[in-house]
């Protein structure tokens, strides 16, 4: 399978501390890696170089085919962040935040099932403010989601969620990868995370463990309806 | 047409906030209302001058109403990590600025449609030549708008970004303030003929602000 992702000595910088400090990944795809480590490690980092949010500051790092050195945007309408914010505006409803993410990546407005599937369909006319934090965060995934994204980043998504929430949350997931979606998963909840995951990859002080595979494939070309 | 589809979905997402949340209404016009009572109660005493002034006291009303409208505008963004989303959302950086300043436009010339009723009623003012002031009343505003947005985005991700916006802005806008004051004034005396090189000052105003802010929003929002 072709690569999705690859990073080669990836360097991040937060200030002047580096938040990647020479990062080696490669990321095939299909697969679902997990990304762990401690607190500070660089994870979240990690998926903001990926997103295109951060700028790489030195090594190269080449993501769905472009190169984030030389352009960190064309990317984007083809991937998808669930963050530690929801991304969603609070005088909105649940519905009209969907709508609104999946028309700005030019796909028609949210299916129903879609909020069938995380269970957010009876919820779809309530503003965002008057969601739990579960909610929100299944919200969020449905937002994620609404984009078919090819690459889906996902920062500690199990975050605030009950046992509802999280069953709800991983069949999507399962779902989203059966569909052939590249996905990298940063997560503290490593059995949880585990049983979605093909591959984990650790990061140490701003390095990966068992980033790069060992049969290097070829790099994705961008695809040519890419958005330049 | 995909550019036109992206400004209308932003400048519609940020109206809907906006009947949602009806800043402009309970916020924005009592305050620009009240700044022109204010002047009504200093300036009370000479009636004449009043009515001289109005046309600026009007625009100087305008023009603090429009920094909260600014500043609502890109607080929007900050709730949520939506300025993220914006960046991620694929949408081109100039349709997020041209929808934006849409909003702010659609908002701003309803205020000033309120003002026009408070500066006749409290103002004693008479409107003669009315097309050279509407026409001065909206190429002021795009400009104050596109404006506004430009510095609103470029102070987005500051913690003093709320007294940074009026301590930008309000030089950059000043030939607005100029230009719509002398055509306000113009069409008030029936002489339109005064009031049209200061259309023409004011439309030139307009496509340099626009302009800028379609070049410069793009990098704009992503280092903010």
């Amino acid at each position: 399978m072709p690569l999705v992702v690859s990073l080669r000595s990836a360097v991040c910088l937060l200030g002047r501390f580096p938040a990647l400090a020479g990062v080696d990944l490669d990321v095939a795809a299909g697969e679902v890696v997990l990304v762990s480590g401690a607190n500070g490690a660089g994870k979240t980092t990690l998926l903001r170089l990926l997103a295109g949010l951060v700028p790489l500051r030195a090594g190269t790092a080449t993501v769905l085919g472009h190169d984030l050195a030389a352009d960190p945007r064309s990317h984007r309408r083809e991937l998808a962040l669930v963050g530690h914010d929801t991304f969603c505006y609070d005088d909105l409803t649940v519905a009209e935040n969907l709508a609104f993410a999946a028309r700005a990546a030019d796909h028609p407005p949210a299916p129903t099932d879609l909020l069938e599937q995380l269970d957010l369909a009876r919820l779809a006319p309530v503003a965002h403010r008057d969601l739990s934090t579960g909610q929100r965060r299944r919200l969020s995934l449905a937002i994620a989601l609404a984009r078919e994204p090819r690459l889906l980043l996902l920062d500690e998504p199990h975050a605030g969620l009950d046992v509802v929430g999280r069953a709800v949350l991983d069949t999507a997931l399962a779902t989203a990868s059966r569909d052939g979606r590249t996905a990298l998963l940063a997560s503290h909840e490593l059995d949880q995370a585990r049983t979605l995951a093909s591959r984990e990859v650790e990061l140490v002080a701003g390095r990966a463990v068992g980033g790069r595979r060992e049969e290097s494939p070829t790099v994705l070309p961008a695809s040519e309806d890419a958005p330049r | 047409m995909m550019f036109v589809r992206e400004a209308l979905l932003v400048s519609g997402k940020d109206l809907r906030i906006e009947r949602r949340a009806k800043v402009t209404l309970s916020q924005v016009v009592p305050f620009a209302a009240i700044v022109l009572l204010l002047f009504a109660f200093a300036l009370d005493p000479d009636r004449g001058v009043l009515t001289r002034a109005a046309p600026g006291l009007f625009w100087v009303a305008v023009l603090l109403a429009s920094l909260l409208a600014v500043s609502r505008s890109f607080a929007l963004e900050a709730e949520n990590g939506a300025r993220d989303a914006l960046r991620l959302s694929g949408l081109d950086p100039m349709a997020i600025f041209l929808g934006k300043t849409l909003a702010v436009l659609a908002q701003l010339l309803v205020l000033e449609a309120v003002l026009t009723v408070g500066v006749v009623v409290l103002y004693d003012m008479a409107l003669r030549s009315l097309l050279p002031l509407v026409l001065a009343t909206v190429a002021a505003t795009i400009g104050i708008a596109a404006t506004g947005i430009v510095y609103g985005v470029l102070t987005a991700g500051l913690r003093l970004r709320e007294t940074l916006v009026p301590l930008l802005v309000l030089p950059v806008v000043t030939p607005a303030l100029l230009g719509a004051t002398r055509a306000w004034e113009a069409s008030v005396d029936g002489v339109p003929g005064e009031a049209w090189p200061w259309v023409a000052v004011l439309a030139a105003f307009a496509l340099i602000s626009a302009t800028i802010g379609l070049l410069a929003f793009g990098p704009l929002l992503e280092e903010s």
